[in-house]
């Protein structure tokens, strides 16, 4: 039989909640059993993506099979289902982030889209030739290059807030950067390479003390950690669907409504429009007016589900048991010879991000998938953060709530076996 | 294990770990750079010709074990070939990695490299070096691209 996550838990030293039992919440994602290369799938690339729970696949099933239509439009039965789900899922992430209103929250594609899209309607009007926008050196490519391509185009540059051989933060240093030619601060919630929680909120008190917005990027936070867009004060905050359990191609723009009245539409088309002649437009009301065209209904009903479905299980309770199998793998990763750890920030997210002495990331990454191991390798869209540590590639294998120390152990056994080939 | 020793053969760990001909040449009658996007391997080919004769080959980069065994194999093998001998090593290897064909006796210890048709994620790092080649015998001065 197996054993109870309690008592999982109990031998990796931990103290996770009674109710949280991770065998029961294996058996809702049906992924996860499975074989590959005959071996049982040990799934650790969570920061790429997380696997779907049975309620979230069921949600997608149900849009499709009986309520499939278009939003905001039809007068028929149909489309009127479609358009309750649709806005009862915007619903949903308000009371995710305690938004003040269902209006702050805009559907989008992912992560990417809502930082282009805040560049382009926020940043755009804001900057000109001197003015700066400042990131740190840990952000993921999709938090540098839309603000790149921004300041190519309107003469404004980038400041690279430093990170120290941790991985955290230089704040004496970042704040020393927000100076009087800043215009936007962007930075990571959670870094996808080393795992650092930022100090958000002494970010966005710092920034705002200057009268300074701040974009934060969500994508490797909002499945880790309880987020109050209000307590927190960020005047945007962006993430995925895919990393939260939800489907692809759903993701959130949260911003302050002050702020989005301001701002220009994003793209144009249908749905984001009040009156059109061929003189001139009005657009929509928030949020509409930067959801232009047919959104991903199913995509953000399946995103309502994943949210219910993460209630249910309980954020804490998830961080919890995550933050113990970080603890557990960093301490048995130390057995592997040769092993470096890349990024060891006091306060991190359950990423293990590593190299191994002599071996290149995708040769340990290709030996760890035959033994049924999946985690990620080579530069994780943070090149900067690669030529920080001094390294080409890392190999990064990155918890869910529904991992066990078992895979823990796997994937040890798997360095091993590395060690053992590249001997 | 045995199936991993088919891909990490003893030949291929040796040349990843102390690859040979991993040197710049000075004046090099033909050179090309050689990217893979997806993992950032690069590789830099040098040619020292005489007429169609490789009478050196060498290459710097970096790269996972695959691609740095494929590109010191690929040197210890072109040494003393022609330009036409070259060329048809290439596509004869290129069948040999993507089980396109039947590993020809002309590719001599290159066929270590067989294992990789097994890995289909991996071909890009196999070939990484012989596309270098092929620019660098057509005078490429673009890096070539894996993408």
């Amino acid at each position: 039989m197996n054993p109870t996550g309690t008592e999982v838990a109990a031998a990796a030293g931990g103290r996770t909640p009674r109710e949280f039992n991770v065998w029961r919440i294996r058996e809702d994602f049906p992924v996860l059993r499975q074989t590959v290369h005959g071996k049982p799938l040990v799934y650790l690339d969570n920061a790429a993506t997380t696997q779907k729970p049975r309620a979230v696949i069921a949600a997608l099933e149900h849009f499709y099979t009986a309520d499939c239509s278009n939003v905001h439009r039809g007068v028929h039965l149909l489309s009127e289902r479609a358009t309750a789900a649709y806005e009862e899922a915007r619903r949903k992430v308000q009371r995710f982030l305690n938004a003040a209103s269902e209006r702050e929250v805009i559907f989008v594609r992912g992560t990417t889209e809502a930082i282009n899209l805040v560049a382009h309607s926020f940043g755009r009007p804001r900057l000109g030739p001197g003015d700066e926008v400042l990131l740190t050196h840990m952000e993921h490519h999709s938090n540098i290059v839309p603000w790149q391509l921004l300041c190519q185009e309107t003469g404004a540059r980038l400041r690279v807030a430093p990170i120290d051989d941790r991985g955290e933060l230089i704040f004496e240093e970042f704040e020393r950067l927000l100076g009087p030619r800043t215009r936007i601060v962007a930075v990571a919630h959670v870094s996808n390479a080393l795992g650092t929680v930022n100090p958000v909120r002494r970010i966005i008190e710092a920034a705002h003390a200057r009268g300074l917005p701040v974009l934060v990027d969500g994508a490797q936070a909002a499945a880790h950690i309880r987020l109050d867009v209000q307590a927190l004060d960020c005047d945007f905050y962006a993430f995925s669907g895919h990393k939260l359990y939800g489907p692809n191609g759903i993701g959130v723009l949260y911003g302050k409504a002050a702020w989005l009245e301001q701002m220009p539409p994003y793209q144009s088309g249908g749905d984001m429009i009040r009156t059109v002649t061929f003189e001139k437009t009005t657009f929509n009301e928030l949020p509409w007016k930067f959801e232009a065209g047919t959104p991903n209904i199913a995509g953000a009903i399946g995103l309502g589900a994943a949210l219910d479905y993460l209630d249910g299980v309980g954020l804490e309770n998830a961080a919890t048991w995550e933050q113990e199998l970080l603890a557990y793998a960093t301490r048995r990763i130390a057995s592997v010879p040769g092993v470096r750890l890349i990024g060891t920030a006091r306060e991190k997210a359950a990423v293990l991000s590593f190299v191994l002495e002599g071996v290149h990331p995708h040769d340990v990454a290709t030996i760890l998938d035959r033994q049924g191991v999946a985690v990620r390798a080579g530069h994780v869209c943070a090149q900067p953060v690669m030529e920080r540590f001094g390294v080409p590639a890392i190999t990064r294998a990155s918890f869910a709530f529904y991992n066990t120390p078992e895979e823990v152990d796997a994937l040890i056994a798997a360095l091993h076996k590395v060690r053992e080939i590249f001997r | 294990m045995e199936e991993l020793r088919n891909l990490y053969q003893e030949v291929i760990v040796d040349h990843s770990r102390r690859p040979r001909n991993f040197r710049a040449i000075a004046d090099p009658s033909a050179t090309a750079e050689g990217y893979n996007p997806l993992c950032g391997d690069k590789v830099t080919l040098y040619l020292k010709l005489d007429g169609d004769v490789i009478r050196d080959v060498a290459f710097q980069g970096s790269g996972c074990a695959i691609s740095t065994a494929s590109a010191s194999l690929l040197t210890e093998t072109l040494k003393g070939k022609t330009t036409r001998e070259a060329q048809a090593l290439f596509d004869s290897f290129h069948k040999l990695v993507t089980a396109s064909g039947p590993a020809g006796k002309e590719l001599g210890k290159l066929a270590v490299l067989a294992g990789v048709r097994e890995y289909p994620m991996r071909v890009k790092c196999a070939t990484l070096a012989w596309h270098t080649l092929r620019a660098a015998l057509k005078g490429e001065r673009r890096p070539v691209s894996t993408e």
